[in-house]
């Protein structure tokens, strides 16, 4: 099949096709770094989204300045870094042995708390986050132009992928991470140290977040204090929808629901785009109460708890 | 001579209003079998429970080689040297054979010699080292008590613990694992061991407590097991 019959069968051209997968591997990384935490301490991160907000606003912040691209990721970072760690200090610390309902209603808190703080500090109009804007530049592949952004997007998160993959395949903490997901009593009967497990957990989303972040600020130069809010909110249908309880699953879920709406996005025409979210949460709805399990989950695996 | 490996003192372990255990102590030495016996809610479990530091007791104390442990923390008590077979195994069967024992291997203090301690788990338990990479929930009842027994010695404990091993397996299985806590013990270490199955663990153990409504009722040596009449009565005291 020629690339040109390919693109005509699924309806799209190749720029929305890699918009898609570029959309969906960050989709992916956000899974990831819901799914980690998930699976350690039974907590859905609502608040995910506004860790990446915050590194938009550090790159915001770089960029008025006109400070160098690099020196604005380490920003954007640092700052992401430090407020997942404050995060899990402050607020799931404390909360580690309530019921998952308690720490879900206080992610919800810390996220409106952490938008409501972005709206006083930076107002709601939004600052501009443009260093790497650059990368929306096409690059021609054999006739084709692709922004460089979609194929830069699905680089980053094949290799952060490709990287925790080998961690938690291939190394001692890495396996105790997966012991502590699958039965934390028992882990830690056998030796495994909850705080070291928990807070390699919490980082590892936290880097994620960091490096979302400055990948979303090229594709949305403007960082509102919603930004990112939306994104989460399909995340975590598609981690749901994937199957919460299991990595793997819960990544494919969130690649899924990128891809989906990155395809729908570019291929829907402009006027009947606004309805996207909704045709997304109902297919969720849909294949929620025929496979409540999850979509990649096997048959047999019980879905957990849901709160 | 030194102090027995294992001390629990004076023992007192409430679950709320409940009180599952009142005032047990008992030892246990290097090399030796320890039965600790009862009739089901007599507080075994809990025993096993509050020297791990899975609940803190209400009362008393638990000595590891001359060191309190109790107020720590699961894995500090594993990682001093106490390793539990808990009660359903509790074999982690999404990873492999091969994961679930490197595991174990969390609580290790002593780098070297891992090689040879490997080694004498799979001479132990020739099916860890035939079925390395399958995953482990595909393993039998018994393979997988073989698994969690294994585990627990490569973290190279000075105290062993097991929680009902026998409880669902065939019976050559359960003479496997009784064969091999003997072998177990032969290499120095302290074995605790819970059962139901009273007169197997009476014969197997150098003594073996019989508790009952958490408190010790008796201590029997290995002449009580075909003396039928004392363990009964041990049982329903």
């Amino acid at each position: 099949m020629s690339s040109a019959t390919l693109a005509t069968v699924l309806g799209a051209d190749w720029q929305t096709l890699a918009d898609a997968f570029g959309l969906g591997g960050i989709y992916a990384l956000m899974a990831v770094g819901i799914g980690l935490v998930f699976g350690v301490l039974r907590l859905v991160n609502f608040a995910y989204g506004q860790l990446i907000m915050a590194g938009g606003y550090a790159l915001a912040f770089a960029y008025e300045r006109g400070w160098p691209v690099w020196t604005g990721i380490l920003l954007c970072f640092a700052v992401v870094l430090l407020l997942t760690l404050a995060m899990d200090r402050v607020v799931f610390r404390p909360l580690r042995e309530q019921s998952p309902a308690v720490m879900l209603v206080a992610t919800f808190a810390v996220a409106f708390l952490l938008q409501s703080i972005a709206q006083l500090w930076f107002s709601s109009q939004g600052k501009i986050a443009a260093s790497l804007s650059s990368l929306n530049q096409p690059w021609t592949i054999s006739g084709v132009d692709i922004r460089k952004i979609s194929i830069v997007a699905t680089a980053v998160a094949i290799g952060c992928l490709l990287v925790l993959v080998t961690v938690l395949g291939r190394t001692s903490i890495g396996l105790h991470m997966r012991a502590a997901a699958l039965d934390f009593q028992t882990a830690r009967l056998l030796g495994v140290r909850a705080n070291r497990v928990i807070g390699s957990a919490v980082l590892i989303s936290g880097l994620l977040a960091a490096t979302v972040a400055v990948i979303m600020t090229v594709q949305t130069p403007l960082v509102t204090p919603d930004f990112a809010l939306r994104d989460t909110i399909l995340v975590l249908a598609g981690v749901v929808l994937g199957g919460m309880n299991r990595l793997v699953p819960a990544t494919l879920g969130g690649f899924a629901i990128g891809f989906a709406s990155g395809f729908l996005g570019g291929a829907l025409p402009t006027d009947k785009s606004q309805y996207l979210p909704s045709f997304l949460f109902a297919a969720v709805i849909v294949v929620l109460l025929i496979r409540p399990g999850g979509l990649f989950t096997r048959s047999g695996q019980r879905a957990v708890e849901r709160v | 001579m030194s102090a027995p490996a294992l001390i629990v003192q004076e023992l007192d372990v409430r679950h709320g209003a409940v009180q599952a255990v009142r005032g047990l102590s008992l030892e246990v030495d290097r090399g030796e079998i320890v039965g600790l016996i009862g009739p089901n809610g007599a507080g075994k479990s809990s025993t096993l429970h509050a020297i791990m530091g899975l609940v803190r007791p209400a009362g008393g104390d638990v000595w590891l080689d001359g060191e309190s442990v109790v107020g720590r923390k699961p894995e500090d008590v594993a990682r001093r040297g106490i390793a539990l077979v808990p009660e359903g195994r509790r074999i982690l069967a999404e990873l492999t054979v091969e994961e679930n024992l490197r595991l174990g291997l969390a609580a290790r203090r002593r780098r070297q010699d891992l090689d040879a301690d490997l080694e004498r788990v799979s001479e132990l338990f020739p099916i860890i080292r035939e079925s390395r990479k399958r995953p482990a929930g595909a393993l039998s009842g018994g393979q997988q008590q073989q698994l969690a027994i294994g585990r627990a010695l490569v973290s190279d404990p000075d105290v062993l613990l097991l929680d009902e091993p026998s409880l669902g397996l065939a019976p050559q299985m359960v003479d496997l694992v009784f064969e091999a806590l003997q072998e177990i013990a032969v290499r120095g270490i302290a074995v605790l061991l819970v059962e139901q199955r009273a007169q197997r663990t009476v014969a197997l153990a150098a003594r073996s407590y019989v508790l009952s409504n958490g408190r010790l009722r008796l201590t029997l040596g290995p002449e009580a097991a075909d003396d039928t009449e004392t363990l009964v009565n041990a049982y329903f005291a």
